[in-house]
């Protein structure tokens, strides 16, 4: 509670710097305008002029607001104009893939703490392939997938997939290997199996670290679905909304699908943060 | 079917092998520990080729690395203008700038608290939304060549960076603090001395993961209009005229230099940190 004030003074002060900015930056073309008709303006003409422009380089905060609010309420849901239609696919698409990768990153985390070699061969991979930027594969896999015949939701869950796979696999692996010596070998003296071990000690262990990975796959999973989107040609998807107002010079309809595409990263981040709270808690271990 | 069954068993082969490498004393040392998975790295691209070959599956879908070796080798001089404008001019200016303008504004808003609980929140949420959103805007801001590539970069380092320097900046104990202070030490003193030393894991922590956003964001900018070089370009005009082996090289070089950057990085912070526990050699 203590930090309510001061984060809600720095937002204040971001949307001061914005809407100065917003006046400085548009301003040129209200100049350029009346120098055309001859006519000059005060700088009071200027702001007004300023906020409501069809096409400003930079968008006021009210004018997002207005295309967000007109994207989600002002269309019906299922029709092209609709944000909601817009973030549903992209969203669908997130779900998906993150839902894929979460339970191949698992699989693979109890493989590679169970099977020496798979650790020592794959383990190094997995962590240089964070070095990658993976999105470079992006186009691909949709060129791909298309070309045999695989088209619509599932290639972009595919990358989403894959982003959120590592970060799993590399915060798993810690998780289960988080029990210390001690209680590894007090299971051993009460004569545990490696599936007793397993069920009982190293996964509720794992625990933490694989809800923190989760926060990081699940806004790793939207990007990748949205990147996923540019390639296609802007068809459907907050992706394809970013990728046709930059080639219309719609900077509204940007700013809008860009602050819906922040809006969702963070409600899925929120919500996993949610469950973790009450597992944690009903497990016993939240602090 | 003879390439599928040599690649069946060029993979059972090395599967035994890498299984008793890992099981033998030699996978403790420091060359086994090389050894093994540069043996299942040779593995995937040996199956990859003769998999490719046995199943003629056609290189538009999936060329195999030998073609794709060769397509690096004829084509050097495109790829190296590509790895200039993308990593050298776009990626790694924006890294330093906006590397720079976090630590810089973190140390500033050290100072005041009120700061310090307003921004770190909102500087946590921006950290996790899809920056890499915010490219066509600010390819529309900065025009077509690398400078905009750069502003993406700085944007998307940004935050991460700031949200870790903070973060170290508070990682020293008071009891330390007030030992400065019994030294009569100043703000400038106290910070060089032992909070910037102390914060070191936490900024390199910041620096490592901004070195992949870096790139990723170089190259997903261009997307959105670029001039007639860059990797991003390549990759997605070679896309669309399927021409895949050049794809994969871009692919290889921008793994190559993804994981040089951050090797790098990793090495100037065992330079820098060599005190910090997680940097001691394992036993």
């Amino acid at each position: 509670m203590r930090s309510v004030v001061p984060v809600l003074t720095v937002v204040a002060v971001i949307v001061g710097l914005w809407y100065a900015a917003a006046v400085g930056m548009n301003a040129a073309w209200v100049r350029d305008q009346a120098a055309r008709s001859g006519t000059e303006v005060s700088f009071l003409d200027l702001v007004p002029q300023t906020m409501t422009q069809e096409r400003p380089v930079l968008p006021a905060p009210h004018q997002v607001a207005k295309g967000l609010w007109d994207g989600v309420t002002g269309q019906k849901v299922t029709s092209k104009r609709s944000l909601v239609y817009h973030a549903w696919i992209t969203l669908s698409a997130t779900l998906l893939g993150f839902g894929i990768g979460t339970g191949l990153g698992i699989l693979l985390a109890v493989g590679i703490i169970h099977n020496k070699a798979m650790d020592q061969s794959v383990m190094p991979w997995a962590i240089a392939s964070q070095t990658i930027p993976i999105l470079a594969i992006a186009p691909m896999i949709i060129v791909v997938m298309n070309s045999i015949g695989v088209s619509g939701l599932l290639p972009k869950a595919v990358i989403s997939a894959y982003l959120s796979f590592f970060p799993v696999v590399v915060g798993m692996v810690t998780g289960l290997r988080s029990p210390d010596r001690m209680q590894l070998d007090l299971l051993s003296t009460y004569n545990a199996s490696r599936a007793q071990t397993f069920w009982k000690l190293r996964l509720p262990a794992s625990m933490p670290y694989l809800f923190a990975s989760l926060k990081v796959g699940i806004a790793a999973s939207l990007v990748g679905a949205i990147v996923g989107e540019l390639p296609t040609g802007a068809v459907a998807g907050l992706g394809a909304r970013l990728l046709s107002g930059s080639y219309y010079g719609q900077t509204i309809q940007i700013w809008a699908a860009l602050f819906a595409a922040a809006i969702v990263a963070a409600v899925l981040v929120g919500i996993v943060g949610w469950v973790q709270a009450v597992v944690l808690r009903r497990m016993g271990m939240a602090r | 079917m003879i390439w599928i069954l040599a690649a069946l068993a060029f993979w059972i082969g090395t599967l035994l092998l890498n299984v008793r490498i890992s099981h033998s004393r030699f996978s403790t040392t420091r060359a086994g520990r090389l050894v093994v998975p540069a043996i299942f790295g040779l593995t995937i691209l040996v199956v990859w080729e003769l998999l490719v070959r046995g199943l003629q599956v056609p290189s538009v879908i999936l060329p195999p690395p030998s073609a794709i070796g060769a397509r690096i080798a004829s084509s050097l001089p495109v790829l190296w203008g590509d790895f200039v404008q993308t990593f050298v001019k776009g990626a790694l200016t924006g890294w330093l700038i906006g590397c720079g303008a976090a630590v810089l504004t973190a140390i500033a808003i050290d100072r005041s608290p009120f700061l310090q609980r307003g921004l770190l929140p909102v500087g946590n949420f921006v950290a996790a939304l899809p920056i890499v959103g915010i490219a066509p805007i600010l390819v529309m801001w900065f025009g077509f060549d690398w400078q905009s590539k750069a502003a993406v970069v700085v944007v998307m380092v940004f935050f991460p960076v700031l949200v870790n320097t903070v973060a170290g900046l508070a990682a020293t104990d008071s009891m330390q603090r007030d030992l400065m202070k019994t030294y009569s030490a100043s703000y400038a003193q106290t910070l060089l001395k032992l909070r910037l030393p102390a914060a070191m894991p936490f900024i390199f922590n910041g620096l490592k993961i901004a070195t992949t956003l870096a790139l990723i964001g170089a190259i997903v900018a261009e997307f959105f209009g670029s001039p007639i070089r860059g990797m991003g370009f390549r990759i997605s005009t070679e896309v669309g005229r399927l021409g895949l082996d050049m794809v994969w090289a871009e692919i290889a070089v921008a793994a190559l230099a993804g994981s040089a950057f951050y090797g790098a990085v990793a090495l100037i912070e065992r330079g820098v940190t060599f005190w910090h526990p997680s940097q001691r050699r394992q036993q």
